[in-house]
């Protein structure tokens, strides 16, 4: 008896920790924009990625429990064997693409919608396309509910891209992938951009960049997110 | 009340459910979660073992009255808690891919680890109470015990080709109320009708309990998991055997699309697939093949795909087949014959037969030949020679990527391997292995490395003229000639790369400007390694290297195994910066497991007995020493051993179960021997000649195993099995000598420093079998073998000196 007394006030006493208010949000909002900038090494994304992850509400596209360390620097599990990626790692996807104002971004993989809703706030129009139902379903709303109208989402196969909004200036793989579909780099336009992160969930390992050229050259970068070289410095 | 006689029936089905069921949780573990988790399996076993001994010792008085009564209720408890456990253990929230952004995920392992350990804890304790009310009967018991155990780590085998996992889980469990109501008529325990209570409940549980209440759940993170959130796909076919779960899944909405690293140049899809996982992971799939080669054109647009652009109708051996990819890609490439060699027969049943048509009777065609063998086995006996072996990719991208092989043995990619694959090629031959591309390059350039010392150990003068390295963006194959590569054969490996924008790593005579082109990196880093590794600072560069890159030999086979303590703080440090994927995790888990280990088997097994009256009965130091090494080097000595047969049996699984019966009954024998022996004379003058014999018995077959293995690796497996039996023996008689040589020495000197005895040797057993994967790691096993033989010499030196 006395051990549940206690623990229920733990709980409790827990809980009052816990942001509760748009303000407490607001506030580790801009700590986690800090933060990523810090963790960024030499090359920090843009001020127009870093203003969009300012903005956008983390803490509504993770499960409700979630929501008070929604704005750590981790990934975080989302339901059905998904995740939303770390804050870092979602910045520097977005200020690979390099998107401007006026581009047009496909997503092959909504997930919580979060990296639809940065990418969002600095594109023109983003398409997404989620395979899990039940996932693209909620992104969906969410994205609707939060007035993400340059957002529009459906549940199907990525495989053959969005055909009716091609091309596109900017292309971003979230879903895992043994290779990169043909038809998406098809309608990836001349001099546009294709971001995939490769890796397990809560592990990206490297982003892979894959730049199509004027004249329909591919060729990819791949970046590992760490500044970890040398790769034989003395340890 | 009075019992008549111990429950010898009773006892050996007790032991073995419980052999069984540590054999069967490892299976159960290995659907639910990545890695196998075999040495967490025997580690909680162990602590529910040493726990009881501690139980026993601090209630026997108390118990003394009820002995028949508190057995039958260990037994029953044993058979509530085997299902029990394993179903607690699925509700915990346990995900090893958080473990280290969520440190709460270790609690979530230590809730798992002391679940598991309960079962074993309720075994132990009965045969542990009836050991010591029978004490005269002790040998008897023991070998009952022995007898149980060793039927049980076998007859699992067997009951896994038979039926799935959670059925014979339920079939363990019937089989332990059996055990129950034999017991309560061997006991004669009142009332009579409790005995056809424990069998009506056991004939309940067989028949009745529904089919998938024990179903194992795979972690969601589990690439099967993944894949059946996905509209429309279904499970169209299931196989069970002890190698695996194999689940085969169809996607007619969204169709399935594996080309591993297929070229950003190609413009073919690949044909319909169907899914292939095993144990939830994959997947490989089977690909639709209705006799035309055009549709397999996406098959060339793989890394994999370089060596037959430089042979000419060759003669290949496929190794790890699978559901068949590369045996078309070989098909695809003009290959004839085709010899391609699959582990699991249930893979070869599927494409042979329930999937024959959709598979365009793939592994019926005259120029495939499927064998059903261990690749590495199936190539020491072989006596062909061929153009071309290929190393098939067999695990997943997320699951290497996550560092989740990293405690895995394999045989596969080991400097001996490479060396034997190498013998089987004829003179302008190659072998062709391909890895995921992992970034900083670990897998790549620790083959690559391998592959240099396979060559010098070959006797290869120049290795560097031998070697090629392409990588596409996702995937690496590494070439290796049996002689120089030429001129022409480097200009069209170029023109493979170019067309595919494929970067050539490394080929004789590159410059560095070729290395960067299509792929590019922010250092040539596979080039520069390759360079590296060829030239004479070797040594250094892989010591310096963050991430371990020392070739896998056969006594250390790790090939996944990529962590350096050295560059753990600067990873951790750089966690939040992105840093935290680079951590090969399992080891850290590894660690963790030894740890908590520690921590459980001191509160559990040494702490009640400090807190006891018991602690006026301290152990001399001499005691203490002689049991927590005997019970250190016991362990040590077994699982080093299991690792020496994997090789030979050809499998792990078969390996376990053989070597661990043996283990068990010859040093059941040890023991009965020992015992005749120390009733003869107190001198223990037997104990010397058993620890030299263990010392002369491990250095001989550290030295004579390898090439006797090779002599005999051609036989059949019940001769191998045989012969494995045979090795054992000698070596388990000894090891069995030294725990009743000593108990009996401490009972005629210290009785009462007995349960403090047992109670160190169990500690010494929980924290044995995991510090001995973590030693192999290090070191090797030859070490673990030497090390172990050494803790012996000391136990020797400590029993002269019992008080």
């Amino acid at each position: 008896m006395r051990c549940n007394r206690f623990a229920s006030g733990a709980f409790l006493y827990f809980c009052c920790f816990l942001p509760s208010h748009a303000a407490d949000f607001d506030a580790l909002r801009n700590k986690m924009v800090e933060e990523v900038l810090a963790t960024s090494g030499s090359s920090p994304p843009g001020p127009e990625v870093m203003a969009a992850m300012g903005k956008v509400e983390r803490h509504r596209f993770v499960p409700a429990l979630l929501a008070p360390v929604a704005y750590r620097n981790h990934p975080l599990p989302i339901g059905h064997g998904q995740t939303i990626s770390q804050p870092l790692i979602v910045a520097r996807m977005t200020d690979l693409l390099k998107i401007k104002e006026s581009d047009k971004v496909l997503e092959i993989g909504t997930g919580s919608g979060y990296q639809a809703a940065v990418l969002g706030e600095i594109a023109k129009a983003v398409y997404s396309i989620e395979i899990i139902e039940p996932l693209g379903k909620l992104a969906e709303e969410r994205l609707k509910s939060l007035g993400y109208g340059n957002v529009k989402t459906k549940v199907g196969d990525g495989y053959y891209g969005w055909p009716e909004a091609a091309p596109f200036d900017a292309i971003m793989v979230t879903a895992a992938a043994s290779h990169v579909p043909p038809p998406l780099l098809k309608q990836l336009k001349p001099g546009g951009r294709m971001v995939i992160p490769l890796g397990a969930s809560f592990m990206t390992q490297y982003l892979m960049l894959v730049e199509k050229r004027q004249d329909g050259l591919i060729t990819t970068r791949q970046i590992v997110p760490v500044s970890f070289v040398p790769l034989t410095g003395g340890h | 009340m009075t019992i008549p006689r111990p429950p010898f029936i009773a006892i050996g089905l007790l032991s073995a459910c419980m052999l069984a069921y540590e054999v069967l949780l490892t299976r159960l573990l290995s659907i639910m979660l990545w890695h196998h988790f075999a040495y967490m399996i025997i580690s909680a076993a162990m602590l529910g073992y040493g726990a009881s001994g501690t139980a026993i010792a601090l209630l026997k008085d108390k118990i003394a009255p009820h002995v028949g009564l508190a057995y039958i209720c260990a037994v029953a408890a044993m058979a509530f808690l085997m299902p029990a456990a394993f179903l607690l253990a699925q509700q915990v929230p346990f995900n090893p891919l958080e473990l280290l952004w969520d440190q709460t995920h270790l609690s979530k392992l230590l809730a798992i680890y002391l679940l598991m350990m309960l079962p074993f804890f309720c075994a132990g304790l009965g045969i542990g109470l009836i050991l010591w009310h029978f004490g005269k009967e002790a040998g008897a018991i023991y070998a009952s015990d022995i007898l149980g155990a060793g039927v049980g780590s076998l007859g699992v085998i067997g009951m896994l080709f038979l039926a799935p996992p959670d059925k014979v889980l339920v079939l363990l469990t019937a089989l332990a109320l059996l055990a129950a109501s034999i017991a309560v008529m061997e006991l004669r325990m009142r009332p009579k009708w409790l005995a056809a209570v424990f069998f009506a409940l056991g004939l309940i549980v067989a028949v009745a309990l529904p089919a998938n209440w024990l179903e194992a759940h795979p972690s969601p993170y589990k690439d099967l998991s993944q894949v059946l959130n996905i509209a429309g796909s279904r499970v169209i076919a299931e196989r069970y055997s002890p190698l695996g779960h194999i689940t085969v899944v169809e996607n007619t909405r969204i169709p399935f699309r594996h080309a591993p690293g297929m070229s950003l140049n190609a413009l073919d899809e690949p044909p319909p697939q169907l899914a292939v996982f095993v144990d939830g992971n994959g997947p490989s799939v089977l690909t639709r093949f209705d006799g035309r080669l055009a549709p397999l054109a996406y098959l060339d647009q793989l890394t994999s795909a370089l060596p037959y652009h430089l042979l000419t109708q060759p003669k290949v051996l496929v190794l790890g087949a699978g559901a068949g990819s590369d045996v078309l890609q070989a098909l695809y490439h003009d290959a004839i014959p085709i010899d391609a060699v699959e582990l699991d027969r249930s893979v070869i049943d599927l494409v042979r037969q329930r999937f024959h048509a959709f598979a365009g009777d793939l592994y019926s065609r005259p120029q495939v030949h499927v064998h059903e063998a261990e690749a590495r086995g199936f190539v020491g006996a072989s006596q062909d020679q061929y153009d071309l072996v290929q190393v098939a990719l067999m695990d997943s991208f997320g699951t290497a990527s996550a560092g989740l092989y990293g405690l895995s043995e394999s045989y596969l990619y080991t400097v001996e391997a490479l060396q034997t694959y190498l013998s089987r090629l004829t003179p302008d031959g190659m072998l062709a292995v391909t890895r995921w591309l992992t970034l900083p390059p670990r897998d790549a350039l620790k083959l690559f490395a391998t592959a240099v010392l396979a060559l010098e150990r070959n006797g290869v003068s120049n290795p560097a003229a031998r070697l090629i390295m392409v990588r596409g963006w996702k995937t690496v194959t590494l070439l290796v000639k049996n002689s120089d590569f030429t001129l022409q054969e480097i200009e069209a490996i170029k023109e493979f790369g170019r067309a595919r924008s494929f970067d050539v790593a490394y080929y004789p005579g590159m410059s560095p400007e070729e290395a960067n082109r299509y792929n590019m990196l922010e250092h040539p880093y596979f080039f520069e390694g390759a360079v590296a590794l060829l030239g004479p600072q070797r040594q250094v560069f892989i010591d310096r290297y963050k991430f371990h890159i020392e070739p896998a030999t056969d006594d250390r086979p790790y090939f996944f195994r990529f962590f350096k303590w050295e560059a753990a703080p600067e990873l951790l440090a750089l966690r939040e910066h992105g840093g935290m994927p680079l951590l090969d995790w399992s080891y850290p888990l590894l660690v963790a497991t030894l740890v908590q280990a520690f921590i459980a088997s001191v509160l559990l097994i040494l702490a009640p007995l400090a807190a006891s009256r018991a602690r006026q009965a301290l152990p001399s130091a001499p005691v203490a020493l002689y049991f927590l090494a005997i019970g250190l080097a016991f362990m040590f000595m077994e699982i080093a051993f299991i690792q020496k047969f994997i090789l030979f049996l050809a499998h792990p699984l078969y390996a376990v179960a053989v070597v661990l019966c043996a283990f068990l009954i010859f040093a059941a024998a040890g023991s009965w021997l020992a015992g005749r022996l120390q009733k003869r004379s107190m001198e223990s003058r037997h104990l010397t000649f058993a620890v030299m014999a263990i010392a002369a018995l491990s250095l001989l077959y550290l030295v004579v195993l390898p090439g006797l293995f090779q002599t005999l690796t051609h036989l059949p497996d019940p001769a191998k099995i045989a012969i494995s039996i045979a090795l054992i023996a000698p070596l388990a008689i000894c090891m069995g000598m030294p725990f009743p040589t000593g108990t009996m020495r401490l009972a005629s000197t210290a009785r009462e420093s007995i349960p403090w005895a047992w109670a160190i040797n169990g500690f010494a057993s929980v924290v044995g079998a995991v510090l001995a994967s973590l030693m192999a790691i290090h070191l090797g096993f030859a070490a673990v073998i030497l090390l172990a033989v050494l803790i012996y010499g000391l136990a020797a030196g400590a029993l002269r000196r019992f008080a």
